[in-house]
């Protein structure tokens, strides 16, 4: 299969995968506004202390990010039935265009999960200006591919098994744990203006390798899963 | 790989579109097929009949390559199953089940552009194959919000779009009305005029029966030939 070829294969998965989720609203209108909302809660849980709210705010953020992320990232919409996934096969579709394309979809879900709880953090827990935060979009950019990495490997290892929507999150919860604890560090480097780089760079290094892993494993986990 | 008219590997002449030997399926310590030999040539239209659960679906699955036999080989257009070349094999089969690939959310419409997309197809086909198939004016409507039947259409315009060199049909005429059940014989004629083969299995011979050049009868896991169908 040449790069052309993948690449629009790529393009159609993803095209179809925002198309369904569009119309079955299963992320945008259900997770999202979900996660939003549990963001409200823990300040009404904690009360009025404003230091407080402001010292766990970005922590909140990515706390909820995390988890409500897990759900977006193997949504139901995602999962194809075995007929379809047959169909796919013999369409000649690369096992790794469909990693690639579902992971693109699921970024760019997550990347507008992110944007929702963003403005709902800055407003409820005030954290204030963080030195040097443009460097949280760089970090908001990672954790949403790496999520979202994350929950297509898991969706491809568990894909065809009765068990998929119970082995999925222990799968991926404990994978997700370098990217909460990454993130969270470089919040606390900027905060105490100390070096980030090494931070970032296990972020999109973990990105890297489970990229590599899903591309490489995609077909034989294809094959296995029938 | 452009598809134009006929886009899937050529196979060479003299080279069967399916050929079994010994072909063995196990499921654990269960055995599903056993000694199965079966050879299918361009042109030809094979039946398989058998009662509930003689192995007849898992055949398909071998020929469709979705399967790979426990004993015995298999190779389809030219390919080993199992083998690397098989990849490129594939997108020359159609394989009809019981289950529509349909997803759920998208219009009929939108489905067959995608599997046209993903094919390499051309999309300008889509309107003509739903138009073949009955479907003209229901094109817009959500596959989740039409009929069995009306899905199961949309698989035969699936076949007219992407012209596959095999097609295997698992239980043909299921899930049709009268009117849609030409659309079997269409179907298969088309394939058979661009010298592509198609396997037909069902527990019901009588229908099929018209359209085959020979049948095979399948019980416990065994292929008994029946010879030519007249």
């Amino acid at each position: 299969m040449n790069g052309q070829t993948f690449w629009r294969q790529v393009k159609e998965i993803a095209r179809k995968d925002l198309l369904i989720e569009g119309r079955a609203g299963e992320a945008l209108f259900i997770t999202i506004p979900f996660g939003a909302v549990a963001l409200m809660l823990i300040p009404l849980a904690i009360g009025t202390d404003k230091p407080l709210l402001a010292q766990v705010g970005p922590g909140m953020f990515l706390a909820v990010a995390l988890l409500f992320g897990m759900l977006v990232a193997f949504r139901q919409t995602a999962a194809d039935s075995t007929p379809q996934r047959e169909l796919l096969t013999l369409l000649g579709t690369d096992p790794a265009a469909q990693f690639v394309g579902r992971m693109a979809t699921s970024t760019l879900l997550l990347l507008v999960f992110e944007a929702v709880l963003a403005p709902v953090t800055i407003i409820l827990y005030n954290p204030g200006r963080i030195p040097g935060w443009p460097w949280l979009l760089l970090v908001m950019f990672l954790l949403a591919l790496g999520l979202s990495l994350v929950g297509t490997l898991a969706g491809s290892v568990t894909a065809g098994l009765r068990t998929r929507n119970t082995l999925t999150p222990l799968l991926v919860a404990p994978l997700s744990m370098p990217l909460l604890l990454a993130s969270a560090q470089v919040v606390e480097a900027l905060r105490e203006e100390a070096s980030i780089l090494l931070w970032i760079a296990l972020l999109a290094t973990m990105n890297l390798a489970i990229a590599v892993i899903g591309v490489l494993t995609a077909r034989p986990l294809e094959e296995s899963s029938r | 790989m452009a598809r134009g008219d006929l886009h899937f590997p050529a196979v060479k002449e003299g080279v069967p579109i399916a050929a079994l030997s010994g072909v063995g399926v196990r499921f654990g310590r269960m055995p599903v097929l056993r000694g199965v030999d079966l050879r299918i040539d361009p042109g030809e239209v094979v039946g398989i009949v058998g009662p509930n659960g003689s192995g007849k679906s898992t055949l398909l699955r071998i020929l469709a390559t979705l399967l790979k036999p426990t004993e015995g080989s298999a190779s389809v257009l030219g390919a080993h199953v199992g083998s690397n070349g098989i990849l490129a094999a594939r997108s020359g089969i159609a394989l009809l089940g019981h289950h529509p690939g349909l997803w759920a959310e998208l219009t009929l419409e939108e489905n067959l552009t995608f599997i046209a997309r993903m094919a390499g197809a051309p999309t300008d086909g889509v309107a003509t194959a739903l138009e073949q198939v009955g479907l003209g004016g229901a094109k817009q409507r959500r596959a989740d919000h039409s009929s069995h039947g009306m899905q199961r259409r949309v698989e035969f315009a699936r076949v007219l779009l992407i012209k596959p060199q095999l097609l295997l049909l698992d239980e043909a005429h299921a899930g049709l009305d009268r009117a849609a059940q030409k659309l079997v014989n269409v179907t298969v004629s088309d394939v058979r005029r661009r010298a592509g083969a198609v396997v037909l299995v069902s527990h019901e011979p009588d229908r099929m029966l018209p359209l085959v050049d020979r049948t095979y009868h399948l019980e416990g896991g065994s292929l008994l030939p029946n010879g030519p169908a007249s």
